[in-house]
């Protein structure tokens, strides 16, 4: 398992979520943090490509031996794409969370959401 | 004792020299242990009884072995496990107590092992005096007159309770949408009340381990069906504002059902019903002494009070004026039934013998003993070299179990719940609860047990100071048991990921 | 009295010291005086073991068992042989006496045995996930009820009438919690209409439940009739009796989403009902919404070869109130006596004994309907089970027959008023040729007697 880790790049949700801004389009993923917490992922149910999330509320699950959790999505917008490669290997949310284990891209439907969102000063922070 | 204790990976017990095959990887092309009766009836060709098409291609792949073979195959499984009849487990909310020998003989009586189901309830009197017998005991120990042994564990009796509560609410005209649990609730609870068709609501737990009344008071309203709880609760700890609580329950027209998994701790000596209860549930398997089975069978018989009694499932045992017993399947208010036939009944005999062995008495001495159990064995735990890493998550009397938590000894001696769990099992007892309740981090739950003895009691306390007295000088030593066991820690999260769930054949 | 106990006096005041109070009293101080019971309970003093045993002796000397008498009651548990090893390997404490395995290092016997059961299930439902049971038959189709209500979230429920009463009872019960409202769908010669259930079918179905065979013994055309369900998206439930699967075509390749059944024919007694076992088997794609435990193989930590309980994130202890059923003690003695019992009929004693019950069970048909005054019910293809109606009144014929030391089956019209004078009439293994003649006999010459005293009594006579 990686070390911890917070890139700069990237803007957070509290609940342990990240989103990475390309124009209108976001990738979403969960921490560092959040994979620790979990211990060993070992399913990921993604959304369906098409699907409309809203910011703050689930749009996944993901498993661990002894525990589901719900991923929270920091902005609202619908779902263009979704990590299929997480099917066969979930183990990449906990080995690379920012890069292999990426979720869903969404396409923003407010992209002014971003300023409701942490920096990863901010974020880091808040994690004590 | 530490010199028998094995501290690093042993090799070569025999458990583990022990080859693991299937029984699949035992058949031989050839070998059977069935021998058919006699085909005595003239045969006719297969296709002229049942077409071709309805019937099967290719036969099931089940083994071919021989009785030998299949007898040590399973008796050497069985040497994979641990059980009761060999140590201690003091698994809590599960009330792993001495299950009587004499319950097996009787329950095996041809008369109770092979009556059917649907034998006239004329010839099936014994059966059903039996059965009545275990349904007024139930009530004296509850409080509540009306029993249903119908469900078939505690679960299925809770979703019993939810569908009587339902049933009531819609025969007064009310569309209820809601049901409470505590925080502190057994899973089943949560689970029970989403299949019964309701939402769950939860209520906080006080600094006493008690209903946060006033978290209650704010949530009960007329949408509320019902307050599922169990006293003691799941921290092992009576919550004397019980009354109060049954006030504000009935005061919004919700039932108020009682989960039973912890009534060893009161037997006669208090019952739900006089505590304001209207449905509890009765876990066989625990209480009442039915073998566990390795995951069961159980049975989860429950008691109403009158208002929840028209209701009950289908059929009762009944005792009519001249004296005999009948089921009665005309209950118009009926839920329905919950499943095929009367019950667990092999259950039902070794309750009833249990009951009948220990009388009232009997009973109220069994939860005494339990309570005091439970209250030596804290005591024991709050010696110097214990209690600063497992302190208790309540510091004061418990009634038949109780919780510690593990936060402590995770923070100062590195070591987790679970390798505290896993380090018992190389002294030969069975861990406690773990990570349950949810509400108390690194929990552990211990139940001795009346059928414990103080020895017993005293070596545990003994091991747990030892493995932590170990875990101080070196914590690698719990980090990494068991050593002494048929296998060692398994991969679950490589099990989940690629599921592997039957044997490809 | 036994108690089980062994705390003497002096256990007592060295434990009452070490906690610090001065009485076990003390030890409920949280208890209000007013909830104390301020009385014994109210039950029988409590007895010694040889006054248990000699009472409880008594009691089942009331009963009469299919020791008894010569028994062809059926109707969803069989008089089935139970062969002797199942009870010397079910009584070993190492698997009567432990709990649920929490703890897999030392439960490697009872998580091999699920792994072992389920791959057995799968084997004869065709159905590539089965868990490691639940509690019966007929819960078990309320459970697979209940997948379905999670799988597709619509409202309707279609149940052949060829299922037993009791699963669709039992459905009915728990479907209303969840808000599912159960159907019926008609026979028609002894098998479900094909047509009736064409014309009930529609988008908003969320499952068809089937019997195999049905509950008045039928072969069902299973393949067909799950064509027709597919045609509109909705799951099929198949409520399975195992031991005819030995050469019936498994639902898994019939198209069945969902087989459950009830396992007491494999290697659990009658015990009046229960305790026995309900399996329960899928396809693939409900893996993780299947109810229960189920095991799975791993390795530990050095490699070796080991099972676990797996997916427990479905389970209630985790994912609580979206857990996808409450099930946590199921029946796991039950379970491994049925995985012996499937060992020890081996591969080649399924099929051998699925062949002996349709060759007695055929004999049995047509000698009955041989008797003047006995008609079959339906002239469906059958396994071990048929039904037939009397020309006199079947409550009366049965009593005469019982007296001879002979039960001929289950009153049909207890659960079917269609069939007013219905008899369903079970064969197993352990009813011979020469048991089936008696009954032949013996019920010729009731319903000549029961002929005659209704003659004799006016026309009209009831039983």
């Amino acid at each position: 398992m990686a070390d911890a880790s917070y890139p700069e790049d990237l803007l957070y949700h509290a609940e342990h979520d990240w989103a990475k801004i390309d124009g209108d389009v976001a990738t979403f993923g969960v921490t560092w943090f959040a994979q620790d917490s979990l211990g060993d992922v070992v399913f990921f149910d993604p959304p369906a490509v098409g699907a409309q999330v809203t910011a703050g509320e689930g749009y996944a699950e993901v498993e661990s031996v002894k525990a589901v959790s719900d991923v929270i999505a920091p902005l609202s917008g619908e779902i263009v794409e979704v990590n299929e490669a997480l099917k066969d290997t979930p183990e990449q949310i906990n080995d690379d969370p920012y890069g292999e284990g990426w979720m869903v891209k969404v396409k923003l439907s407010d992209p002014s959401q971003t300023e409701t969102l942490l920096s990863q000063a901010d974020y880091t922070a808040q994690l004590g | 004792m530490s010199a028998t204790v094995p501290t690093q990976p042993v090799e070569g017990l025999p458990m583990q020299r022990d080859e693991i095959k299937t029984i699949y990887e035992r058949s031989v092309e050839g070998r059977r242990a069935f021998a058919a009766p006699p085909l005595d009836v003239p045969v006719k060709p297969l296709d002229e009884l049942i077409p071709a098409a309805l019937r099967r291609s290719t036969p099931a792949q089940l083994p071919q072995v021989s009785e030998p073979e299949i007898v040590r195959h399973y008796n050497r499984l069985s040497k994979r496990n641990f059980d009761l009849d060999t140590g201690f487990y003091p698994l809590g909310s599960c009330t792993m107590k001495h299950n009587p020998k004499l319950h097996e003989r009787v329950a095996g009586l041809p008369g109770n092992a092979r009556l059917h189901p649907l034998q006239d309830p004329a010839r099936a009197q014994g059966a059903l005096e039996l059965m009545h017998g275990l349904q007024e005991s139930l009530g004296e120990i509850a409080g509540m007159p009306h029993v249903s042994l119908q469900p078939s564990a505690g679960s299925h009796g809770e979703l019993a309770g939810l569908l009587l509560t339902r049933a009531y609410h819609e025969d007064r005209g009310e569309q209820r949408t809601k049901v409470l649990t505590p925080d502190t609730a057994h899973g089943t609870n949560p689970a029970t009340v989403t299949m019964a068709g309701y939402e769950v609501v939860k209520v906080g737990t006080n600094a006493d381990g008690g209903v946060d009344v006033d978290d209650l008071r704010a949530k009960a309203d007329d949408s509320v069906a019902c307050l599922m709880l169990t006293n003691p609760n799941t921290l092992g700890v009576f919550d004397p504002q019980i009354e109060e609580i049954a006030r504000i329950v009935h005061g919004v027209g919700a039932t108020l059902y009682y989960d039973g998994a912890n009534l060893n701790a009161i037997m006669g000596i208090t019952r739900p019903g006089d505590m304001g209860f209207d449905i509890v549930h009765f876990n066989l398997h625990k209480s009442f002494t039915q073998p566990h089975g390795g995951g069961g069978p159980g049975a989860g018989p429950i008691a109403v009070s009158d208002r929840i009694a028209p209701y009950l499932p289908r059929p009762q045992v009944v005792k009519r004026e001249d004296g005999t017993f009948d089921l009665e399947h005309d209950i118009p208010k009926s839920i329905g039934k919950l499943r095929g036939f009367q019950g667990n009944y092999g259950v039902f005999v070794r309750s009833y013998a249990y009951i009948r062995s220990l009388g009232a008495e009997g009973l109220r001495e069994a939860s005494e003993i339990a309570v005091l159990n439970a209250n030596y064995l804290l005591a024991l735990l709050r010696r110097a070299g214990v209690a600063e890493y497992l302190p208790a998550a309540f510091d004061r009397l418990c009634m038949h179990e109780f919780v510690l938590s593990g936060a402590p000894m995770k923070r100062d001696l590195g070591i987790r719940t679970l390798d505290l769990a896993k380090r018992l099992l190389d002294h030969g007892v069975h861990p406690p609860t773990v990570y349950f309740p949810l509400l108390v981090d690194e929990a552990l739950l211990l139940e001795p047990t009346e059928t414990e003895t103080k020895e017993t009691l005293d070596h545990f306390a003994d091991v747990i100071a030892e493995i932590l007295a170990e875990a101080k000088a070196d914590p690698e030593i719990a980090r990494n048991a068991p050593y002494t066991t048929p296998v060692r820690r398994l991969d679950e999260a490589g099990a989940a990921k690629k599921p592997v769930i039957r044997q490809p054949l | 009295m036994s108690t089980y106990t062994s705390a003497t006096d002096a256990d007592r005041r060295a434990m009452l010291d070490a906690i610090g109070v001065d009485s076990i009293e003390a030890l409920f101080a949280d208890i209000p005086a007013a909830l104390r019971l301020d009385r014994g309970l109210d039950l029988p003093a409590g007895l010694s073991e040889q006054e248990v045993y000699a009472h409880l002796r008594a009691l089942a000397a009331r009963n009469v068992s299919t020791e008894d008498e010569i028994s062809f009651l059926g109707a969803g548990m069989y008089d089935a042989y139970v062969p002797a090893l199942i009870d010397s390997i079910i009584l070993r404490s190492e698997f009567l006496t432990p709990y649920t395995p929490y703890q897999p290092e030392i439960s490697q016997g009872g998580l091999q045995v699920m792994f072992e059961y389920q791959t057995a299930i799968s084997e004869l439902t065709g159905l590539p996930v089965s868990n490691a049971s639940v509690y019966e038959g007929p819960s078990a189709v309320g459970a697979a009820g209940y997948l379905a209500k999670l799988t597709n979230g619509r409202p309707r429920v279609l149940a052949s009438r060829g299922v037993h009463p009791h699963s669709r009872e039992t459905l009915t019960t728990l479907s209303h919690g969840y808000g599912q409202t159960v159907e019926e769908i008609p026979l028609k010669d002894g098998v479900t209409d094909i047509e009736a259930l064409k014309s009930a079918l529609a988008d908003d179905v969320s499952a068809v439940v089937l019997q195999q065979p049905n509950f008045l013994g039928s072969v069902e055309d299973v393949a067909a009739l799950t064509a027709a369900a597919k045609e509109h998206g909705a799951l099929v439930i198949c409520a399975c009796d195992p031991v005819p699967l030995g050469i019936l075509q498994p639902p898994g390749e019939q198209g069945v989403d969902i087989a459950v059944g009830e396992g007491q024919t494999l290697g659990n007694r009658l015990d009046f009902g229960g305790p026995s076992f309900g399996f329960f088997a899928a396809a693939q794609e409900h893996i993780r919404r299947m109810p229960g435990r189920i095991a799975g193989e791993t390795t530990d930590v050095d490699g070796r070869r080991g099972f676990v309980l797996t997916l427990q994130t479905r389970e209630q202890h985790i994912r609580r109130e979206k857990a996808t059923s409450n099930i946590c003690t199921a029946q796991a003695l039950n379970a491994l006596a049925g995985v012996i019992y499937l060992s020890w009929l081996g591969r080649d004693g399924l099929v051998e004994l699925g062949e002996l019950l349709v060759q007695r069970t055929a004999y049995a048909r047509e000698r009955l309907a041989q008797i003047d005054g006995v008609e079959l019910l339906h002239e469906a293809p059958v396994v071990r089970e048929f039904a037939v109606a009397l020309d006199a009144p079947v409550g009366a014929v049965v009593e005469r027959l019982v007296s001879e030391g002979i039960n001929p089956g289950y009153m049909l019209a207890t659960d079917y008023p269609e069939y007013e004078n219905g008899l369903l009439i079970a064969i197993t293994e352990q009813r011979s040729r020469a048991q089936i003649d008696r009954l032949a006999e013996a019920l010729e010459r009731a319903l000549v007697a029961e002929r005659a005293a209704t003659v004799g009594a006016g026309a009209g006579a009831q039983a």
